[in-house]
């Protein structure tokens, strides 16, 4: 660990000589990155304060937040609320996003396809092998399916958008929770792997009768043919803005510590299943209160006015009334090292 | 004047000599100094998935980075399979390449044959990688794999290789994408130590009337096997830490499987996918010590081919 350490240090000097004095650094998911990247583009042409956030994956996001070589950390999977206590951190959602199945087979059109969380996780547990077995016809009356087999295709590389949809199966398939479990990366009982969503994305458009997962703006943008899910009110929906805030709109964000709630299976009947928020992290008591000022400054900025670049790139931005709770959490919680409070 | 100049040159030399001479000491040393560092700070990097496991870590098939038990086998398995595949059908496509520069190729097409297959050794092993995964891998999963399904998979024993859905992707194409890949390594290699046998001894045995085949066999080859199992030594070795290319088309799935078509993945490719997210102490020195292995692996084939080596030249001593 100490060996990483000195790594992530050294990648640190390196950025942050490189990135001017006043900017501001952070490091971690990658999920969230499009929207923070143009976050911080817009934040610059009107403060002219810069952010410098390395999408260095969530795990290294929580590593260099707790090296305290970044001004704040982001990660895809909630953290605990013990490992928050144990290294001073608040959490916050910063943005949502929803993760929806793709699928490639020949004569099902995109939309078409209808599933549930039960038989996604067969699916994905490679029970279900073929495309016209009686569970998928059930759920798909009137479609004509294909005698062929079922290609699962996966994430290769540890990510938020399998945590969200490894953490949906686990509550939707029973056999799945005890015999997989959820993660950012999991023990895949079957399939490829692609690296990236745009690598799932790809083997899935290579390869005849197969099934994957993406994030709904890679999804979009790339005008792959998405499933309809059914919800845990048994409604089906298709993926879309409306149903990840609806998803959202549904959830108590101060039942868990560091309002880490996962928006996975959420009721409500309009409610898109596999949803979920990326994270912040900040340490509590502040060395350098001048750069949390910043931080808090640049997230403060995007809840007002980045709700339209977020709508743009098909991420939800977070309800008011969340906004809320996170500016009173960060005026209670975030101090300088006298106990000042700083935002 | 002359006589005090030269004695002025041979005062002034000792002190550059030995500086000179310690100056490269010291950049010879620094090799030393790089390996045993690595070496180092992998071993240490991986002592929580060392003391955890043992040996058992390598022949432990179990990858879950839900419950936190990683074991080496499947990477150490795909990366050994692809290397061997590129070896196998690089090895003798580089062989007559370079027979074909050295011997028959008229002296016109020298020159751009050479110059291409150096080119093809310049090449960015990304490129190799996308165009494995969007041009070889559609056509072969379309043309090749279904044939060689219906054509070797119902033989017995290697019918086992050959099993299973095409899917474009796996442990083949990357063995073959590889295998374009070390081509250049191991042709140019071949090509230079086989323009350095003596054109009297080649010259010798065709007015013996040895046919071309029969020169390159007993006079060629025995003449530069040194050079020739370097050639392939340095392609194995470039086969087996490939990492950009193998990932593009391995389909990176930890499993086991007997057949060539199914997806793997490789130590390399294991290590591009998965450090990013590797969270907790246990999977990240899991992959630290994946990365270990590879380098015992790598120093344990040049090691084999040095005793391979000297095998080779304690027999021809007797025979002489």
């Amino acid at each position: 660990m100490r060996l990483q350490h000195w790594i992530v240090a050294g990648l640190m000097l390196a950025a942050g000589s490189a990135a001017g004095a006043a900017d501001i650094t952070g490091a971690g998911a990658t999920f969230p990155y499009p929207i923070y990247a143009k976050w911080a583009d817009a934040y610059k042409k009107a403060t002219g304060v810069g952010l410098n956030y390395q999408s260095i994956g969530s795990g290294g996001g929580i590593k260099q937040i707790t090296a305290k070589t970044v001004a704040f950390g982001a990660s895809d999977a909630p953290l605990k609320g013990e490992d928050l206590e144990k290294n001073g951190l608040l959490q916050f959602p910063a943005i949502m996003g929803g993760v929806v199945p793709v699928y490639n087979v020949k004569g099902l059109k995109p939309g078409e396809l209808k599933l549930s969380g039960a038989l996604l996780g067969d699916i994905f547990l490679g029970k279900v092998k073929t495309w016209n077995d009686a569970a998928i016809a059930r759920l798909n009356p009137g479609v004509s399916l294909p005698n062929q087999a079922i290609s699962v295709v996966h994430r290769s590389d540890g990510s938020g958008t399998t945590f969200l949809y490894s953490n949906y199966l686990s509550k939707a398939n029973a056999e799945w929770k005890s015999s997989v479990g959820e993660g950012t990366a999991v023990k895949w009982p079957t399939g490829v792997g692609g690296k990236g969503n745009e690598g799932v994305a790809n083997y899935v458009a290579r390869i005849d009768g197969s099934i994957g997962y993406v994030e709904y703006a890679f999804a979009k943008q790339n005008k792959l043919a998405f499933a309809q899910m059914m919800n845990k009110d048994g409604k089906l929906v298709a993926p879309s803005d409306d149903s990840f805030k609806a998803a959202a709109a549904g959830a108590d964000w101060s039942s868990a510590a560091g309002m880490g709630v996962i928006l996975t299976d959420q009721a409500g009947a309009r409610s898109w299943p596999i949803t979920g928020a990326s994270f912040i992290l900040l340490h509590k008591v502040q060395d350098k209160p001048e750069i949390a000022r910043e931080v808090l400054r640049f997230f403060d900025w995007a809840f007002q006015s980045g709700a339209k670049m977020a709508d743009d790139l098909d991420y939800v931005p977070m309800p008011d009334k969340v906004v809320q709770q996170i500016r009173a959490a960060w005026k209670a919680q975030i101090r300088d090292a006298t106990g000042k409070p700083i935002y | 004047m002359e006589a005090v100049q030269d004695s002025r040159r041979i005062r002034s030399a000792p002190w550059q000599e030995t500086a000179f001479e310690w100056l490269t000491r010291g950049f010879a040393f620094l090799v030393f100094c790089i390996l045993a560092a690595i070496l180092v700070s992998l071993v240490i990097g991986g002592q929580a998935t060392l003391a955890k496991y043992g040996f058992s870590f390598i022949w432990s098939s179990e990858w879950n980075p839900v419950t936190q038990e990683f074991g080496a086998l499947v990477p150490i398995f795909g990366t050994l399979v692809t290397s061997a595949v590129a070896l196998l059908i690089g090895v003798p496509v580089s062989f007559g390449i370079a027979l074909f520069l050295t011997e028959i190729s008229p002296a016109w097409l020298k020159r751009p044959l050479g110059t291409a297959i150096e080119l093809l050794a310049a090449i960015p092993s990304i490129i190799y990688g996308m165009w494995g995964l969007f041009v070889f891998a559609p056509i072969f999963q379309a043309h090749v794999q279904p044939a060689l399904v219906r054509s070797l998979g119902g033989l017995p024993g290697i019918g086992a290789l050959f099993e299973g859905p095409p899917i474009g992707i796996g442990m083949l194409t990357a063995g073959l994408i590889l295998s374009i890949m070390v081509i250049p390594f191991i042709t140019a290699v071949m090509r230079d130590v086989f323009e350095l046998v003596p054109p009297m001894l080649k010259e010798s045995a065709y007015g013996l009337g040895a046919t071309t085949w029969e020169v390159v066999w007993h006079v060629v080859l025995p003449y530069t096997k040194v050079g020739v199992i370097g050639g392939i030594m340095l392609g194995l070795g470039r086969a087996l830490g490939e990492t950009m290319a193998v990932t593009f088309v391995i389909g990176n799935a930890h499993q086991l499987a007997a057949s060539l078509m199914a997806p793997g993945n490789s130590i390399a490719s294991a290590l591009a996918n998965e450090f990013t997210e590797a969270v907790g102490e246990v999977y990240f020195s899991a992959l630290i010590e994946l990365g270990l292995i590879l380098f015992l692996i790598t120093t344990l084939v040049l090691a084999l081919s040095k005793v391979l080596l000297l095998s080779l030249a304690g027999r021809e001593g007797r025979r002489t």
